[in-house]
C-alpha cells in the first residue's frame, strides 16, 4: 500500500466518520424531541393547574363554578371501575396465559386464540367502546354503569395481561417443570406450586402496565355513555343491604378522571382549563407512578434472576 | 434371627405347590400412587376452566364483529352502501342527511399522515441510535423513559395540543384555527414515537452480531453498518413497527376529539379543523340521540369501517412479523 | 520465562515481515487473555494459530483488525506493528476503521449480509466510497474469481447470498474480504462449519491466495494447519509456546508441550 493510497483511504474514512458523528447528534436530538415534549407538557400542566390542587379539589363534586369544582366523584369512580377491571382482567388473563403456555396442544384452536390475542391488542380502544355499548349496555342491559365500564376496560387490557403472563412463564426454565414432574406432581400442581409463584413478579408488572393504560382510557367509556357531570357518589362497595344491596355500586352511574378532564377541557371558560390542567396533572402522576413501579419491578426482576 | 422367620407365602407354596393365589398386581404398591379417578377429573376440570379463559379472546373478537355488523345493519338498511362510500358530505344530524364516510376518512388520513410524518422518521432515528450508537447507560435510561412517554393518557396529550401547541403554532401561522388537524397530528406523532422506536429497536437488536462484525471487519463505520446491513436485515420487523404506528394513528381518538374540532370536513389540508372516524363516534356518544335512530347507528357503521381499516394493518403487520421471525 | 527456548525462530531469508506482535497482551476487563506475545507475520505466507480451545488464538487474531474495539472493557497492551509503514495498529491515534480497511477478515460461520451476491462483495468497495457502476462490476467479478466462486454464481448475481450453500457462502465472504485488496486477511476457523468437500475447496483457495496476500488463520484442525500453512504458532492459555516453520513445528517441535498437543496426548 503506497502512502497515496493510505491518504485516500484516510480521506474516505474522515468523510464517513463525519456522517457518523452527525448521526450521533441527530439521534440525541430525536430523543430530545420526546423528552422535551414530555417535560413541557408536565411542567405546563403543573403551572396551569397547581393553583387548583388543594384538599378541596379532591373532596368537592364538579360544579358550575370552576373555583369550587373538584374531582371527588371522578377519582372515586376511577377507583371503583379499576376494582372491577382488575377483578375481571387479572384472573382471566392469567388463566389464559397459563393455558396457552402450559396446557395448550399445538392445533388450530390454539393458533386461532393466538392470532386473536395479537389482533385484539391492535384494535382501537373506541371499538371496544362500541362493543360494550352494543353488548353490555343494550344486549345484557347492564346500563351505563360501573360494571359495564369495568368490564369494557378489562377486555381492553386482557391482551396486555395475557402477553405479560406468557412472557413471565416462558422465562422459567424447563428444568424447573421437569423437577416438579419428577417429584410426581400433576400438571396443575406444577402450575400452582411452581409456575405461578415464580412468574408472579413478571405477571404483576404486566398487570400494573395494563391498569395504568386503563386508568387513562377515555374513548371507550365515553362511548358507552358515561355521564360527564356527576355530583353524587355511588354506594360504597359491599355496604348495602345484603344480599341484593351488596352489589348496588356496580350498577351506579359514575364518572372517571379522564372524562372529568375531557369535560373541563371542552369548556370555553379559562377557569375550567385550570381545572383540566390540575386533573390532567394528577392523572399523569397516577400513570407515571404505576408505569414507574412496573419498570422498577422489571429492573429488580432482571437483576435477581436466580437461574 | 430374621432368617428363622418363614414368609407366609413360601409356606403356602410349599404346602400346596400347585397354585399361587391370585395377588392383585397393585397390592404391594402404595395406595397413593394408584391412578386416582378423582385426581384425573380435577385436572381435566382445571384445564377446561383455563381453556375457557383463553377462549374469551375469541369470543371478544366474535362479539366485536357481531355487534358492529348487527348494529350497522340497521344503518345500511336505510342507507345504501354506495352512498356511504361515495357521498362527499357527512351530515347525519341534518334534515338533509348525507352519509359519506369519505369525509371522516379524510380527517383520519390527514391527521394520521401528519402523525406518521413525525413518528416514523423520529422513531426510526431513535431506534437506530439506541440500537447501534448509544452507550449502554443511555439505552438503559432512554428505553424506560420512552415507555413512560407511551403511557401518558391520550386525553392529556389532547389537552396539551389544544392549550399549548395550537397557540404556539398560531404565533408562527396566525390564520391557524383554534381547532386543527395539524396540532393534533403533531402531538399524536409524539405519542406514537415510543411504539415505532421500541419495536424497530427490538427488530434491529435481533439482528445477529455476526452480521455487524462482518460489516465492521470490512472497515465500515457505525452509520454504514446500521443503514446498509442492520436495517436491511431487520426490514420486516421495522415495517411491522411502522404498521403498528399507522394502526395507532388511525385508531387514536381523544387527541382528535379535543384538539381537532369535530366538524366533518372533506379536506386533506392539516391546517383546517376536521372530524375523524373516531372523534365522530365520541361526538355522537356525547350527544342525546336515541339508540336505534339512523343518526345513532352511524357510529356503528363508522366503527365497522375503522375496524376493517385497522384489521387490514394488523394482519399485514402480523404477516411481516412472522416473516421476520423466520429469518433468524 | 519459558519463552527463551520457544522463541527460537528459524529465520526465513526469503520472506519479509508484514506485521509483528511485540510484547502483545490483551485484557477482557480485568482478565488477562493474552500475555507477552512476540510473533512475526511473514509477507505472502500463511501463518496458522493452533492450540486447545480457550487458548486465546481467536482473541489474538481479532486483535489484528481491532475487532475488540467493538465491545466495551477490552484493552490491548504492547504493539502490533505493520510494515512497510511501521504503524503500530494498536496505537490510540490509529483509526480502527483504517486498520480494518487494510486487514480483512473471514469468520468462523459464514455471515453473508442479507443482500444479493453482488452487493455482498460490493459492500467493502461501497464502504470505501466507490460508486462507479462499471468499476464495481469489474472488481466484484475479479474478487469472485479470486474466491473461485465466479463460475458458480455468474448467472445469479442478484440472488440472496443466504441462498448459497455453506461452502459457497464462505467463499462469498472470502470474495467480500478480497474485494478491497487487503494487505492481510484473517481467517477465524473458516472451515469449522463446513463439510469435508467444501473444506478442501477453501483450503485450496487459501493456498492460492497467498500469492497476493498475507494470511493469518486460526484452526483447531492440526492436519489443516500442516496442509496449508508455512508457519505455525502453538498457543496455550494466552501464551505463545512455540513459533516456527510448519514442518519443523510438526516434525521436530522444540517444546515438549507442543509435541504433546500435536501427537494428541493432550488437549
Amino acid at each position: 500500500m503506497t502512502p497515496q493510497d493510505l491518504q485516500a483511504i484516510r480521506n474516505i474514512i474522515a468523510r464517513a466518520k463525519r456522517w457518523d458523528a452527525f448521526f450521533g447528534v441527530l439521534g440525541i436530538l430525536a430523543l430530545m424531541v420526546g423528552v422535551l415534549t414530555f417535560m413541557t407538557l408536565f411542567v405546563d400542566m403543573a403551572i396551569q393547574g397547581m393553583g387548583r390542587i388543594d384538599v378541596g379539589f379532591f373532596t368537592n363534586f364538579p360544579s358550575r363554578h370552576a373555583g369550587q369544582a373538584g374531582i371527588l366523584s371522578a377519582w372515586v369512580g376511577t377507583v371503583l371501575v379499576m376494582i372491577v377491571t382488575g377483578l375481571a382482567a387479572v384472573p382471566l388473563g392469567v388463566a389464559a396465559g397459563v393455558y396457552l403456555e402450559e396446557y395448550a396442544p399445538k392445533h388450530w384452536v390454539t393458533d386461532l386464540i393466538e392470532i386473536n390475542i395479537t389482533n385484539l391488542a391492535g384494535v382501537p380502544s373506541i371499538v371496544y367502546g362500541l362493543l360494550a355499548l352494543g353488548l353490555f349496555v343494550y344486549q345484557f342491559g347492564l346500563g351505563q354503569s360501573i360494571l359495564s365500564a369495568g368490564l369494557t376496560l378489562a377486555l381492553l387490557i386482557l391482551p396486555v395481561v395475557i402477553v405479560a403472563t406468557r412472557e413471565a412463564i416462558r422465562s422459567i426454565p424447563q428444568i424447573i417443570r421437569e423437577g416438579s414432574y419428577a417429584c410426581g406432581a400433576t400438571n396443575w400442581q406444577t402450575v400452582r406450586d411452581h409456575i405461578l409463584p415464580y412468574s408472579s413478579a413478571g405477571i404483576l408488572t404486566g398487570v400494573i402496565i395494563g391498569m395504568a393504560r386503563a386508568i387513562g382510557e377515555t374513548a371507550p367509556i365515553i362511548t358507552i355513555g358515561a355521564l360527564t357531570f356527576i355530583a353524587f357518589l355511588p354506594p360504597l362497595p359491599f355496604a348495602g343491604e345484603p344480599p341484593a344491596g351488596l352489589f348496588d355500586w356496580l350498577f351506579a352511574p359514575f364518572t372517571v378522571m379522564p372524562i372529568q378532564m375531557f369535560n373541563w377541557t371542552s369548556r370555553p371558560e379559562a377557569a375550567f382549563q385550570a381545572n383540566a390542567a390540575a386533573a390532567g396533572f394528577i392523572l399523569v402522576l397516577m400513570t407515571l407512578a404505576m408505569n414507574g413501579a412496573a419498570i422498577w419491578l422489571r429492573y429488580r426482576l432482571r437483576k435477581n434472576i436466580t437461574w | 434371627m430374621s432368617g428363622l422367620i418363614v414368609h407366609p407365602f413360601s409356606t403356602r407354596i410349599m404346602s400346596t405347590t400347585v397354585t399361587v393365589p391370585p395377588v392383585p398386581p397393585t397390592a404391594n404398591v402404595s395406595d397413593r400412587l394408584r391412578k386416582k379417578a378423582s385426581r384425573h377429573i380435577k385436572e381435566r376440570f382445571i384445564e377446561a376452566l383455563l381453556f375457557c379463559a383463553a377462549l374469551i379472546s375469541v369470543f371478544t373478537t366474535a362479539a366485536i364483529v357481531y355487534i358492529l355488523v348487527k348494529e350497522s345493519w340497521i344503518f345500511f338498511e336505510a342507507v345504501p352502501l354506495s352512498r356511504f362510500l361515495f357521498d362527499t358530505q357527512w351530515t347525519p344530524l341534518f334534515d338533509d342527511a348525507h352519509y359519506g364516510i369519505m369525509v371522516l376518512l379524510s380527517g383520519t388520513i390527514t391527521s394520521s399522515a401528519v402523525a406518521l410524518a413525525v413518528a416514523i422518521p423520529l422513531g426510526t432515528i431513535i431506534a437506530i441510535y439506541l440500537s447501534e450508537f448509544a452507550p449502554f447507560k443511555v439505552r438503559e435510561i432512554a428505553k424506560p423513559f420512552l415507555e413512560l412517554l407511551g403511557g401518558v393518557p391520550t386525553i392529556v396529550y389532547g389537552y396539551f395540543a389544544l392549550v399549548f401547541l395550537t397557540p404556539l403554532l398560531q404565533k408562527i401561522y396566525p390564520e391557524l384555527p383554534g381547532f386543527n388537524l395539524l396540532s393534533a397530528g403533531l402531538i399524536m406523532g409524539v405519542m406514537i414515537i415510543p411504539y415505532v422506536a421500541s419495536l424497530s429497536e427490538d427488530a434491529m437488536r435481533a439482528v445477529p452480531m455476526a452480521l455487524r462484525e462482518g460489516s465492521y471487519a470490512m472497515g465500515a463505520t457505525r452509520l454504514q453498518t446500521a443503514l446498509r446491513v442492520v436495517m436491511p436485515a431487520a426490514t420486516s420487523g421495522i415495517a411491522s413497527a411502522y404498521i403498528l404506528g399507522i394502526s395507532r394513528a388511525v385508531g387514536e381518538t381523544m387527541i382528535l376529539a379535543v384538539a381537532a374540532g369535530m366538524q366533518p370536513n372533506l379536506t386533506f389540508n392539516p391546517t383546517e379543523s376536521g372530524a375523524t372516524i373516531t372523534s365522530y363516534i365520541v361526538q355522537v356518544a356525547l350527544g342525546d340521540l336515541p339508540h336505534g335512530s339512523i343518526g345513532y347507528q352511524t357510529i356503528f357503521a363508522a366503527g365497522l369501517s375503522l375496524l376493517l381499516l385497522t384489521l387490514m394493518f394488523n394482519l399485514l403487520g402480523h404477516y411481516l412479523r412472522k416473516r421476520f421471525r423466520e429469518v433468524y | 520465562m519459558s519463552n527463551e527456548t520457544t522463541l527460537n525462530i528459524e529465520p526465513d531469508a526469503n520472506a519479509a515481515i508484514k506485521a509483528e506482535c511485540r510484547n502483545f497482551g490483551f485484557y477482557y476487563g480485568d482478565f488477562q487473555a493474552l500475555k507477552d506475545i512476540n510473533m512475526p507475520l511473514y509477507d505472502k505466507k500463511v501463518t496458522a494459530l493452533i492450540g486447545p480451545s480457550g487458548c486465546g488464538k481467536s482473541t489474538l487474531l481479532r486483535s489484528f483488525n481491532r475487532m475488540h474495539d467493538l465491545y466495551p472493557g477490552n484493552r490491548y497492551q504492547g504493539e502490533i506493528v505493520m510494515q512497510p509503514d511501521n504503524t503500530n495498529l494498536l496505537a490510540r491515534e490509529v483509526d480502527p476503521i483504517e486498520v480494518r480497511m487494510r486487514i480483512s477478515m473471514v469468520f468462523q460461520k459464514p455471515n453473508p449480509f442479507p443482500k444479493s451476491i453482488f452487493e455482498n462483495v460490493a459492500y467493502s468497495l461501497r464502504v470505501r466510497g466507490l460508486t462507479n457502476k462499471s468499476e464495481l462490476a469489474d472488481r466484484v467479478q475479479h474478487s469472485l474469481k479470486g474466491a473461485a466462486l465466479w463460475d458458480e454464481v455468474k448467472h445469479r448475481l442478484n440472488d440472496l447470498g443466504a441462498n448459497l450453500s455453506g461452502g459457497q457462502q464462505q467463499r462469498l465472504c472470502i470474495a467480500r474480504a478480497l474485494a478491497a485488496d487487503p494487505e492481510i486477511i484473517l481467517f477465524d476457523e473458516p472451515t469449522s462449519a463446513l463439510d469435508p468437500i467444501a473444506t478442501a475447496s477453501i483450503e485450496e483457495l487459501i493456498t492460492e491466495l497467498k500469492e497476493k496476500v498475507t494470511i493469518l488463520i486460526v484452526t483447531h484442525n492440526m492436519q489443516q494447519a500442516a496442509r496449508i500453512s508455512d508457519f505455525t504458532a502453538y498457543m496455550y492459555i494466552g501464551e505463545l509456546i512455540e513459533f516456527g516453520v510448519t514442518d519443523q513445528v510438526f516434525i521436530k517441535p522444540k517444546n515438549k508441550q507442543t509435541e504433546d498437543y500435536i501427537t494428541g496426548r493432550f488437549g
